[in-house]
């Protein structure tokens, strides 16, 4: 028997080497260490020997069984190595069979320049106010200290609609009648942006549109001075363009503000760019908005938003932005 | 405005280069918007002295020449003229030299032979038009000379001003130079003109002028130069008129231009000979009247206009914008009525715009001239005219009407700090205006301040601290950042606009941007109902239209990408749409919408875009009810509600529509008014806690009549299954053989879930035969088995 059992492992591991499939070798693995198996016919025998005969016996059976187990295992894990190597085989994909790639849409220039000045301002303790795009010739002319017959009516080519008495309502020239809206719906201290679209009576070219989008700044408080605003638009500047941008003002003029100053802004190279207008609110401005010009003043400011979104990448024609050709919008 | 630095020069002792000065002129607000080096730059051009012509070797058409700089050393200069002889002496653009057109002289090889400087032709040195050849200099000149130095020629600047709306002052040459002296510091004076009176009959007895309307001329100023003989002005005047761009005329016209530019005030003269009686009469114009103007037009006048009239009370000139056809100066004319005066700025502007006359003269008229400086301007005049033998009558007719009144305006010093950051003290207030012409008198802590009559735009307290600013220098008040004492942030309706647009684009939407004007008849073609508002003074008959909805430039855009080959768009818009109000208010309806197209899509991708923004906003109770719609897919459309509230609209667009817009595929659809949909709640979610026990599946399909919508089916499940149901899903949709005609089957999937236990089997299936109960007994629909 002795010699039967010994010759166990070898057969074991014949029969497991023919084996082809996990199934296969479980079978192998009920042949040989199965209830039935010529293993546990001599383990039932161990009880009629001796306690001698009986240590090194089960001693013997217990080695067979240990060594057919992991003959077995390893045969398995064998297989089941192959198996899957032969599965993930019958899955193999070409990943440079790309067909259409999905790509995220993409935000206009304008409301990607109009949301990065919005957040910058936002950081500066500026809230963000809008107004009607149809607005009435009190707040974008009268309460803005354009007298009636100020040539500054003509300078601004303004765009009437058939509502109202003639010429009482127009399509915007600024984001400029947002200010006396705030003005009027809030107390100092004000804080604001006012970001907007705009519309001015000029035939497109490459750098005007009949459409167009402004951002127009307001700060009304105690003690508010030139050299604020003079230091809001040096903040703003280094912070929009980055570093070694700075800024200056320059005397202009508009009705609404006193001082009135041109916003420039000097490259790195040392070039300079108009980039728009601002000065003191108007002491008349400050009362068509309900305030006490003698108890606060303010500051306000204003440029085009689109300028600077052509500016950032390059672009150099205005018209290209509001063609909105795909090839145009999906590089941005 | 354009000057000449030279000009100024006879003004104030204006020193520094053309750089420092445009610097300084821009510090001052006078922008410049051009500057040109006049009389050529002629740095680096020399006087050279032909030595030989040689052949060159490989060009017909170039020579070799050897030129002498004075030192006596032969330089190599190739050179395509061929006009000189050895011994000229021809002007030499050394290497280095920035010629007027922009090229800059470096040293060459030409076919071989090298050039070391180019020679010049009067043309390219802009010194003549002749580009004949070489330009060939005076023997007399010695070699190595500067040209400029050999020439005597002189340089000047011309600047090109941007005059802002509030400096009447900057509209002349004087005014400029008066405030670039008080910036640099220099004595400003204007000359005294200097002329003789003849002894011919006084004005007096020669003119009548009366002014009817005081407040349309607060002065009128008239004078008699006789000896008039008509013909070119001095050749020095005509190259100063036409370095500013004016085309000189004749001696009279020039003499008025110049005057013009030197002081800012306008003149008109008329030939005494042709004005009756020497009588003038200035009033209001009459309806009806017309005058024949000097351009030979024949204009209807309006009582807004000003007018000159004759002794018959017949108008001959239109204050202070153009004169008339009668009173003409001509060839015989050989005495001259000089008209200087102020008129009412409102009035001439209206009169220049309404019969599109605006001028030199208009403008300045427009923006108020100084009305104190009519005698010095006459005279000035005459001086100037004297040089072509004119003399001036003696005598002065000077009427006065009303001008704006310059009482002193109470400046106050603190004022001037709080307004503008500064620590300025009452003297230097002082010596900030003074040299501008304003009068500054102390009183107490403040000063008075008496406007100079060149500066009638100025008026109060804060338009005089501007003039303290810019004299004290804009760059020279400090910056300093005011600290917000509020949280800043984004409303939540800008918040929640931008997630709409990040949602969008997250689903590979791309934003576009159409103008907002449309064509007649658009919206109609798109089945846009609504009552549009209407430009009045549209550029173009094709953009007078404002939108009601935004479908049609989403249209445009599909079907302009589509013209260029580029199908299947995915696009979305948020923006404003207009339209008449239901009720009378003050301004239209004025609207934020979204409106998402889908190119090459169908309506199923609409609701899937539809699914996310209510994903992203949290919306409950959203239905869609299926119906037809104008210029919406007659078969594919529902309104989209939300708790009931219809917030827009969804499907395909008609295939007729994309027709008519040649749009070439299939458009599925999403609009939606943002305004209403954010005003409905949203964006709550509370947190319900979710059942930790086990979950079961149910999946029933039905046989559904085509004419019963899912949403039926949905509703009879979710009634009857009760709180149990977590969730519903359509999983599968089938039509064909296997079942009834005029039927589809829906399948659906069920989870059932109690939130205390574990359900049992007899639980699901009581759930289960409910569901298939109401479903059957209520809709023509059938379990399938």
């Amino acid at each position: 028997m002795n010699a039967d059992i010994a010759d166990l492992p070898a057969r074991a591991e014949q029969a497991a080497g023919g084996a082809t499939s996990l199934d296969e070798i479980q079978r192998v693995s009920t042949d040989f260490l199965g209830k039935k198996s010529a293993l546990a016919e001599a383990k039932k025998a161990l009880g009629a020997l001796d306690p001698d005969a009986r240590r090194s016996a089960g001693q013997l059976l217990n080695e067979v069984r240990d060594r057919i187990e992991s003959l077995l295992d390893a045969r398995r894990h064998e297989l089941s190595q192959t198996a899957r190597v032969a599965q993930l085989e019958t899955e193999r994909l070409d990943l440079t069979e790309i067909r259409e790639r999905t790509r995220l849409g993409h935000l206009h220039l304008v409301t990607q320049a109009r949301d990065r000045l919005e957040d910058l301002f936002v950081g500066m303790g500026f809230t963000v106010a809008e107004g009607p795009e149809i607005e009435d010739d009190w707040h974008n002319f009268g309460a803005l200290n354009f007298a009636v017959g100020h040539p500054a009516r003509a300078m601004q080519d303004t765009f009437y609609v058939n509502y109202g008495e003639p010429e009482s309502t127009l399509l915007r020239t600024h984001t400029s009648p947002v200010q006396i809206r705030v003005m009027q719906s809030q107390s100092p201290p004000i804080y604001s942006i006012m970001p907007g679209r705009v519309f001015r009576q000029d035939t497109a070219d490459a750098t005007h549109m009949p459409v167009f989008h402004q951002i127009e700044g307001l700060v009304v408080d105690r003690g508010i001075t030139f050299a604020d605003l003079a230091g809001t638009l040096e903040a703003f500047t280094s912070a929009y363009f980055g570093p070694g941008f700075t800024s200056r003002l320059r005397p202009s003029y508009f009705p609404f503000t006193e001082p009135s100053a041109e916003y420039d802004i000097r490259r790195p190279d040392g070039s300079w760019l108009e980039l728009g207008g601002c000065g003191m609110v108007h002491p008349n401005v400050l009362l068509a908005g309900g305030i006490d010009p003698e108890e606060y003043s303010g500051f306000a400011f204003g440029f085009g938003i689109d300028r600077l979104a052509l500016m950032r990448h390059g672009v150099d024609d205005l018209r290209e932005m509001f063609i909105n050709d795909v090839r145009f919008l999906r590089q941005f | 405005m354009k000057v000449l630095l030279s000009w100024l020069r006879e003004f104030a002792p204006i020193d520094g280069s053309a750089d420092e000065l445009s610097e300084a002129l821009s510090d001052l607000g006078l922008a410049v918007e051009d500057m040109q080096i006049l009389g050529g730059n002629f740095d680096g051009v020399v006087v050279a002295r032909v030595l030989a012509l040689r052949p060159h070797p490989q060009a017909d058409k170039i020579q070799l020449v050897d030129v002498d700089l004075g030192d006596g050393e032969a330089l190599q200069i190739c050179c395509g003229a061929f006009n000189m002889a050895v011994g000229d002496l021809v002007p030499l653009a050394t290497l280095g030299t920035v010629m007027p057109g922009g090229l800059e002289i470096a040293k060459r090889k030409l076919r071989g032979e090298w050039s070391n400087g180019m020679l010049c032709s009067a043309r390219e040195l802009e010194l003549a038009d002749d580009h004949a050849g070489i330009f060939i200099l005076d023997p007399s000149l010695t070699p190595g000379t500067p040209l400029r130095e050999a020439l005597g020629l002189e340089t000047d600047v011309l600047f090109d001003l941007d005059v802002t709306g509030n400096r009447p002052d900057a509209m002349s040459v004087a005014g400029v130079a008066r405030d670039l002296a008080a910036r640099l510091g220099v004595p400003f004076q204007i000359p005294e003109p200097v002329v003789a009176e003849s002894s011919n009959a006084d004005a007096a007895t020669r003119l009548h002028i009366e002014v009817l309307d005081r407040d349309l001329c607060g002065r009128f100023l008239a004078r008699v130069i006789d000896d008039v003989r008509i013909g070119p002005s001095p050749e020095w005047m005509q190259k100063r008129l036409l370095a500013l761009g004016q085309r000189p005329i004749n001696n009279v016209v020039d003499v008025s231009n110049y005057v013009m530019f030197e002081l800012g005030q306008p003149s008109h003269t008329f030939d005494l000979g042709k004005v009756t009686a020497g009588t003038l009469r200035v009033r209001r114009a009459v309806e009806g009247e017309t005058l024949t103007t000097l351009d030979g037009h024949v204009r209807a006048l309006l009582p807004t206009d000003g007018v000159i009239c004759d002794r018959d009370d017949h108008p001959i000139s239109l204050a202070g914008v153009m004169g008339g056809l009668t009173t003409e100066i001509d060839d015989q004319t050989t005495s001259v009525l000089l008209e200087i005066a102020w008129w009412d700025p409102l009035t001439i502007a209206q009169t220049a715009k309404r019969l599109g006359l605006r001028s030199e003269a208009s403008t300045r008229y427009e923006r108020s001239c100084d009305p104190e400086l009519a005698d010095r301007a006459a005279r000035r005049f005459a001086e100037l005219l004297a040089q072509t033998g004119a003399t001036l009558a003696p005598g002065t007719i000077d009427v006065r009407g009303n001008t704006p009144s310059r009482e002193p305006v109470l400046v106050r010093t603190a004022r001037v700090n709080a307004i503008l950051g500064t620590a300025l003290d009452q003297a230097s207030i002082a010596s900030a205006l003074e040299p501008i012409g304003f009068d500054v008198r102390v009183t107490g802590p403040d000063q008075h301040v008496t406007i100079p009559t060149f500066r009638l735009d100025t008026t109060n307290e804060i338009e005089i601290i501007e003039e303290i600013a810019r004299r004290v220098g804009f760059t020279a008040i400090g910056k300093t950042v005011p600290r917000s004492p509020l949280t800043g942030t984004l409303s939540t309706r800008q918040t929640e606009r931008r997630t709409v647009r990040r949602t969008l684009t997250g689903l590979g939407i791309d934003e576009v941007l159409p103008l907002p004007f449309l064509a007649p008849g658009d919206l109609e073609r798109a089945g846009c109902e609504g009552h549009p508002i209407e430009l009045t003074n549209p550029l173009v008959a094709e953009e007078s239209v404002l939108r009601t909805s935004l479908r049609v430039g989403l249209l445009k855009t599909l079907a302009y990408n589509a013209s260029h080959r580029n199908l299947g768009l995915r696009i979305f818009e948020v923006g404003h749409v207009y339209a008449h109000p239901k009720r009378e208010q003050r301004l239209p309806d004025e609207r934020e919408v979204l409106a998402v197209a889908l190119g090459g899509r169908e309506a199923s991708a609409a609701i899937d875009v539809w699914s996310a923004l209510v994903d992203a906003f949290a919306l409950k109770k959203d239905r869609m009810v299926q119906t037809t719609a104008s210029g919406l897919h007659p078969s594919r459309t529902a309104l989209i509600e939300v708790a009931g509230t219809i917030v827009g609209a969804l499907g395909e667009i008609d295939p007729a529509v994309c027709e008519s817009f040649g749009v070439p595929e299939r458009v599925a659809w999403l609009e939606v008014d943002l305004d209403v949909l954010l005003g409905l709640p949203h964006d709550e979610r509370p947190y319900s806690r979710f059942s930790r026990y086990p979950s079961s599946d149910v999946d029933l399909a039905f046989e559904v009549a085509e004419t019963c919508p899912a949403a039926d089916v949905e509703r009879q499940i979710r009634k009857a299954a009760g709180d149990l149901l977590v969730s519903l899903a359509l999983f599968d949709v089938y039509r064909g053989d296997r079942v009834a005609e005029g039927t589809r089957s829906l399948a659906y999937a069920l989870r059932l879930q109690a939130a205390d236990r574990t359900l049992t089997d007899t639980e699901i299936t009581e759930v289960r035969a409910r569901c298939i109960t109401a479903v059957e007994k209520s809709l023509p629909a059938t379990l399938r088995h």
